[in-house]
C-alpha cells in the first residue's frame, strides 16, 4: 500500500493558504528599502511624432527625480535584435523612449520617477508634451484587399498548409453549400494583476527585478541584452502573477522603464501601470474570416474553405494559427486554407488564450452549425459522420484522440436527445430556449525545460524550475509529481518557481508547462533517486545491496524493493547516514521526437451548451454547460476543473461580452477600462459541468499530460452563437452578440 | 503645404503640492501611524505605506473590487476613499481575517472549493464575502451571486467562488437559527 501517490488526485492548491491570506507576493508588491516611483506617460495620438517636451516645471516640483523620455535615455542597444523576446514575432520590436516617432496610441512616451506614488501620478499628468501627427489607419475594415502572407517569423506559427484535392471544383459540385463571414473584434487579456515591475536596486549596482510575467527568464534575457547586463546583474524573480492568459509572455514595457530609471538613478524603482494602460499593448486581433463548407448527399464533407485577415502593427508581423485547425478536425479530402495580416497603426497583437484557435473554431463551428442545417443533419450528428481518425494536414494518425468519447458522454451528461431541431421551437415561460455544441481542439506540447531537486537530513525536499505561476495550479501539480516520484509526503516538498537563478524552462504558455516542467521535475527525481538508491547501499547492513534501481521503489517515506516491500530504507536515514547535509540532482527534460513525430498531438473538447433569452428584451443566458475534455491525464482533477470551468467563463466573455472598439477618428481604444471593457461578473454565470474523458497517451510524454490551460476554452463561443440560432432563428456571426444583435 | 496637426498633452499645475501630515488608521485592531499627503488613498496607503499589500489594486477606479476591505464592518473600495478620511474607524483588510496558521472560515472555504487561480482578486473577494455576511441580505445562491457580483475575477473561478462563500454563508445561518 502506498500513501505517497499523488498524480491524479483532487488535492488542494499548496499555494492556497499564501493566496486566501494576502502572503503572496506579486511583482509590484516587494517594498524594498528606498523605494521610488516611475508613472508612465502615453500619448494621446495614434501616429505622427514628439515636438517638445518642456520637464522643466515637473523637475521643478519638490521630490521628482527625473524625467525620462526620448531625449534624455542614455544610449542602449543598437540592434533590433536586442529587443527581441524569445516570443517576439518577426518583424522590428517597439523600443521604449526609443525616438520622437509615434506608432500607436497610448505608446509609452515618458516615465515620471518621483519619491511616491501620489507625486509621480500627478507629475505625469501635468507635464506637457507637444505631438505633431500626421493620419492613421486602424480599421480592419479598409484593408480587405490589402492582406499579405507572413513569414514564419514567430515560434510555433505554422503556415497554413498547401490546398489538397479540387476545392473549388468539390465545393461547386456539393449538394449543399454555405459561404460565411464570421467576425469578432480586439480584445484585452487584461489579468487582474496590472503589469508591475519591482527594479531593485542592490550595493555594486546589481538588480533585483521583481516582474509581472509568464517567464523570468524571458524577462532577464530582454533586460540582460538591452542594458548590457550580465546573468548576475539582473536576476528576475516572479514567484506569483496576477493572471497572464498570455499578456505576460512578452515582456512588457514597465520592465525597460523600472530597469532603465534604476540604473539611471541607482535606486530601487517601481512602475505599475494603469488599468487604462493595459490596453496599450499585445491583444487579440481583430480577425476577418470567411468559411465555405460543401456537402454530398450522405453529409460527408465536399470541400472545406477557410481563410482568415487580422490586424498587424506596422512594426512586427504578429502570426496564430487560426486556420490550420480547419484542416484536420473534419475529415475532408478538399481543402483550401488562407492567411493574412494587415497592417494597422496599433500595437503588435499578442498571443490571448488559446491563440488563433480561439477565433479560427469560433468561425469554422459556427459553420459546422450552418451547413449541419442546410444539409438537414443533426450539428453533433454532421460532426460524427466527418470524424477525422488521422490528421490529415500532417497525414499521420493522432497519438491519441478521445473526441468522440467527449461528444457522446458530453450529449449524455447535458441531454442532446431532448432537443427538437427546429430553431424557436423550445421555450420555457416567456424565454426562448436554445441548445447548441460545438468542438474544440488544441496542440499536446513539450518544451525543453529543467529541474533541481535538493533532499535535506531533515527529510525536507526542495525543487527549484525557473517556471512560472499564474494561476494554473504549478506549484501544486510539481508537488505531486516529486512527492509521488520520491515517496515523500505532500508537506516534505517545496517547490520554488520564477526565479532566473533556477534551471531553465520555457514561458509558461501553450498549455505546456505541466508536460515539459512535469517532466523535468519526474528526470531530476530519478536521477536523485539512482543516487539515493547507491548512498543505501553503503549504508551498513543495506539490505539493498544488490538491487538495481528498477528493482526499488520511493514509498511512503522509504526506499524499498519492489518484490520484496519488508526490504527497506528510510529516505531521510540515507541522507543522514551519507555524512552530507543534503543530496542533489538535476535534469533536463525534452520532448522524445523520434517516439513523436509519427504522430499528431492533440487535446479535444466538446461543449454543449443551453441558452435562454427573453424574447422581448433580448437578454440571453447561458444557463448549462457541458464541456467534456479528453487532455491525457489529468494530473490533478480540482485544480484541472477550475481551469476549465475558467475556460468556459473566457468562452462566454468572447461570444457575449468582450470587444475593444476603436474610435477609428482618433485611432484610439475608447473602452480602456474595466467599466466599458465588459467581462462576466459572478452574476452571469450559472451551471457548468466539467468531464474529463479518460485518454491514455504514452506518446506525448512520459506523464500522459496533454495540458489543459487553453483547451477548455474552444467551442464555447462557436456553442452558444449555435444556441442563439436555434433558440432565436437568428444567425450571427459577429461576436460579441449583444443585445442590439438580438432584438 | 498644410502643417500637420498638432496635439498637446498635460494639465497646468494650478496649485502647490499638498503638505505631508501625519494620519492614524486603526487597521487589524492595531493604531498605525503614518505621514502621508491627503492625496493617497486608503489602498495605496495599505499597500505602499504600511506594506498591508494583501489589498490588490486592479483597477484603481472602483472597477473591480480586488481592494475590497472592510471599514467598521461595511465592504468598500480602498482606491475609491481617501486614508485620511478613514481616521477613527475600524479597518479590516485581508491580513487580518486570519493568519496561514489560523484561517478565517472564509479563507478555508475558497481552498476546499479551489475558488480561485490566480489568487489576484482573492483577498477582495473574501472580504467582500465577509461584508456580504455582515450585511445578511443574501441568503439563496442567486442572491450571492448577484451581490457578489462587484468583484471581478479574471481566471472565471465565479461557480467555486460562489460554492465556498454559499457553505459558509449557509453556516452562519445555523449559528443564527
Amino acid at each position: 500500500m502506498s500513501n505517497t501517490n499523488y498524480i491524479g488526485k483532487a488535492l488542494s492548491r499548496v499555494d492556497g493558504p499564501a493566496k486566501v491570506t494576502g502572503a503572496a507576493k506579486y511583482a509590484a508588491e516587494f517594498n524594498v528599502p528606498g523605494l521610488v516611483y516611475g508613472y508612465v506617460v502615453s500619448s494621446p495620438v495614434a501616429k505622427g511624432k514628439i515636438t517638445k517636451i518642456d520637464a522643466a516645471e515637473v523637475l521643478a516640483l519638490p521630490g521628482v527625480l527625473q524625467v525620462f523620455s526620448h531625449e534624455n535615455v542614455p544610449m542602449l542597444a543598437l540592434l533590433d535584435r536586442s529587443y527581441k523576446d524569445d516570443v517576439a514575432p518577426g518583424g522590428s520590436p517597439f523600443r521604449p523612449l526609443h525616438d520622437a516617432e509615434i506608432k500607436f496610441s497610448q505608446q509609452p512616451v515618458a516615465l515620471v520617477v518621483a519619491d511616491t506614488f501620489e507625486l509621480a501620478r500627478y507629475a505625469a499628468s501635468v507635464l506637457k508634451i507637444e505631438y505633431e501627427t500626421v493620419a492613421h489607419e486602424t480599421d480592419l475594415e479598409t484593408k480587405r484587399g490589402e492582406g499579405f502572407e507572413p513569414g514564419t517569423g514567430k515560434t510555433g506559427f505554422v503556415p497554413p498548409p498547401p490546398p489538397r484535392g479540387n476545392p473549388d471544383k468539390e465545393f461547386e459540385n456539393a449538394v449543399h453549400r454555405i459561404d460565411q463571414e464570421y467576425v469578432h473584434g480586439t480584445q484585452h487579456h487584461n489579468p487582474m494583476e496590472m503589469f508591475g515591475t519591482t527594479a531593485e536596486y542592490l550595493d555594486g549596482g546589481k538588480l533585483n527585478v521583481y516582474d509581472k510575467t509568464q517567464g523570468a527568464l524571458n524577462s532577464q534575457r530582454y533586460i540582460r541584452q538591452i542594458f548590457g547586463l550580465s546573468k548576475d546583474d539582473a536576476r528576475v524573480i516572479s514567484k506569483y502573477t496576477g493572471g497572464g492568459f498570455g499578456s505576460g509572455l512578452r515582456p512588457q514595457y514597465q520592465l525597460f522603464m523600472a530597469v532603465l530609471a534604476a540604473l539611471e538613478l541607482k535606486k530601487s524603482v517601481r512602475v505599475s501601470l494603469t488599468r487604462q494602460q493595459m490596453f496599450s499593448f499585445g491583444h487579440r486581433p481583430h480577425t476577418l474570416q470567411t468559411v465555405k463548407l460543401g456537402t454530398n448527399a450522405d453529409g460527408s464533407l465536399a470541400a472545406l474553405h477557410h481563410h482568415a485577415l487580422h490586424e498587424t502593427s506596422r512594426f512586427e508581423d504578429y502570426t496564430e494559427n487560426v486556420v490550420n485547425w480547419s484542416g484536420m478536425l473534419y475529415q475532408c479530402d478538399n481543402v483550401k486554407l488562407g492567411y493574412q495580416l494587415a497592417k494597422l497603426d496599433v500595437y503588435t497583437p499578442q498571443d490571448m488564450r488559446a491563440p488563433g484557435a480561439a477565433t479560427g473554431l469560433f468561425a469554422l463551428e459556427v459553420a459546422m452549425d450552418e451547413m449541419a442545417y442546410a444539409a438537414g443533419l443533426d450539428p453533433l450528428e454532421f460532426r460524427l459522420r466527418n470524424y477525422a481518425d488521422r490528421d490529415q494536414n500532417l497525414d499521420k494518425p493522432f497519438s491519441s484522440k478521445k473526441l468522440r468519447e467527449c461528444y457522446h458522454e458530453g450529449a449524455a451528461k447535458f441531454g442532446w436527445e431532448e432537443r427538437n431541431p427546429a430553431p424557436r421551437s423550445m421555450r420555457q415561460g416567456n424565454m426562448l430556449v436554445g441548445y447548441g455544441m460545438a468542438t474544440g481542439v488544441w496542440d499536446a506540447s513539450q518544451q525543453k525545460a529543467g529541474a533541481k531537486v535538493s533532499l535535506s537530513a531533515d527529510g525536507k525536499l526542495t525543487v527549484q524550475s525557473a517556471t512560472n505561476e499564474i494561476g494554473t495550479g504549478t506549484y501544486t501539480i510539481m508537488t505531486q509529481v516529486a512527492a509521488e516520484y520520491l515517496g515523500l509526503p505532500l508537506e516534505a516538498v517545496d517547490f520554488q518557481l520564477g526565479d532566473t537563478d533556477f534551471p531553465a524552462a520555457p514561458v509558461q504558455g501553450g498549455s505546456w508547462t505541466a508536460a515539459s516542467v512535469g517532466t523535468a521535475v519526474k528526470n531530476a527525481c530519478e536521477a536523485l533517486g539512482e543516487k539515493l538508491l547507491k548512498l543505501a547501499q553503503q549504508m551498513e547492513g543495506s539490505p539493498l545491496k544488490d538491487a538495481k534501481f528498477e528493482d526499488v521503489e520511493f514509498v511512503n517515506g522509504q526506499l524499498r524493493l519492489r518484490l520484496d516491500p519488508g526490504q527497506a530504507v528510510v529516505v531521510r536515514d540515507i541522507v543522514q547516514a551519507s555524512g552530507e547535509t543534503k543530496v542533489e540532482a538535476d535534469a533536463t527534460a525534452m520532448p522524445n521526437l523520434i517516439k513523436q513525430k509519427q504522430y499528431s498531438l492533440h487535446a479535444h473538447n466538446a461543449v454543449f451548451v443551453e441558452v435562454q433569452i427573453d424574447e422581448e428584451l433580448g437578454t440571453l443566458h447561458v444557463t448549462r454547460v457541458v464541456n467534456a475534455v479528453a487532455a491525457g491525464r489529468i494530473m490533478n482533477p480540482k485544480t484541472a476543473r477550475s481551469q476549465v470551468l475558467g475556460s468556459v467563463v473566457w468562452g462566454l466573455s468572447m461570444a457575449l461580452m468582450e470587444e475593444t472598439v476603436m474610435d477609428h477618428q482618433f485611432g484610439r481604444y475608447v473602452n480602456h477600462n474595466y467599466a466599458e471593457y465588459h467581462i462576466p461578473v459572478c452574476a452571469d454565470i450559472h451551471d457548468i459541468d466539467v468531464l474529463f474523458v479518460e485518454e491514455e497517451d504514452d506518446i506525448v510524454n512520459p506523464l500522459g499530460v496533454k495540458g489543459i490551460g487553453e483547451v477548455g476554452m474552444l467551442g464555447v463561443a462557436a456553442a452558444i452563437t449555435n444556441a442563439v440560432y436555434h433558440a432565436t432563428g437568428k444567425r450571427i456571426r459577429e461576436l460579441p452578440i449583444m443585445i442590439d444583435k438580438l432584438l | 503645404m498644410p502643417e500637420n496637426p498638432t496635439h498637446t498633452s498635460g494639465a497646468a499645475i494650478t496649485a502647490p503640492l499638498p503638505p505631508v501630515s501625519p494620519v492614524t488608521l486603526r487597521i487589524n485592531g492595531q493604531e498605525r501611524q503614518l505621514h502621508i499627503a491627503p492625496w493617497t488613498t486608503l489602498l495605496d496607503a495599505l499597500r505602499e505605506y504600511l506594506d498591508l499589500t494583501g489589498t490588490k489594486k486592479g483597477c484603481d477606479h472602483g472597477q473591480c473590487g480586488a481592494c475590497t476591505v472592510l471599514v467598521d464592518g461595511k465592504r468598500i473600495n480602498a482606491c475609491l476613499t481617501l486614508a485620511v478620511m478613514q481616521e477613527g474607524r475600524d479597518i479590516t483588510t485581508i491580513e487580518g481575517m486570519g493568519t496561514e496558521e489560523k484561517l478565517h472560515p472564509l479563507q478555508q472555504a475558497f481552498i476546499d472549493h479551489d475558488a480561485f487561480q490566480c489568487g489576484y482578486c482573492t483577498p477582495g473577494q473574501i472580504c467582500s464575502a465577509q461584508g456580504l455576511i455582515n450585511e445578511g441580505k443574501a441568503k439563496t445562491a442567486a442572491e450571492i451571486k448577484e451581490l457578489m457580483s462587484g468583484n471581478l475575477c479574471r481566471c472565471g473561478a465565479y461557480t467555486n467562488i460562489l460554492a465556498a462563500v454559499q457553505e459558509v454563508v449557509e453556516m452562519e445561518l445555523k449559528i443564527k437559527n
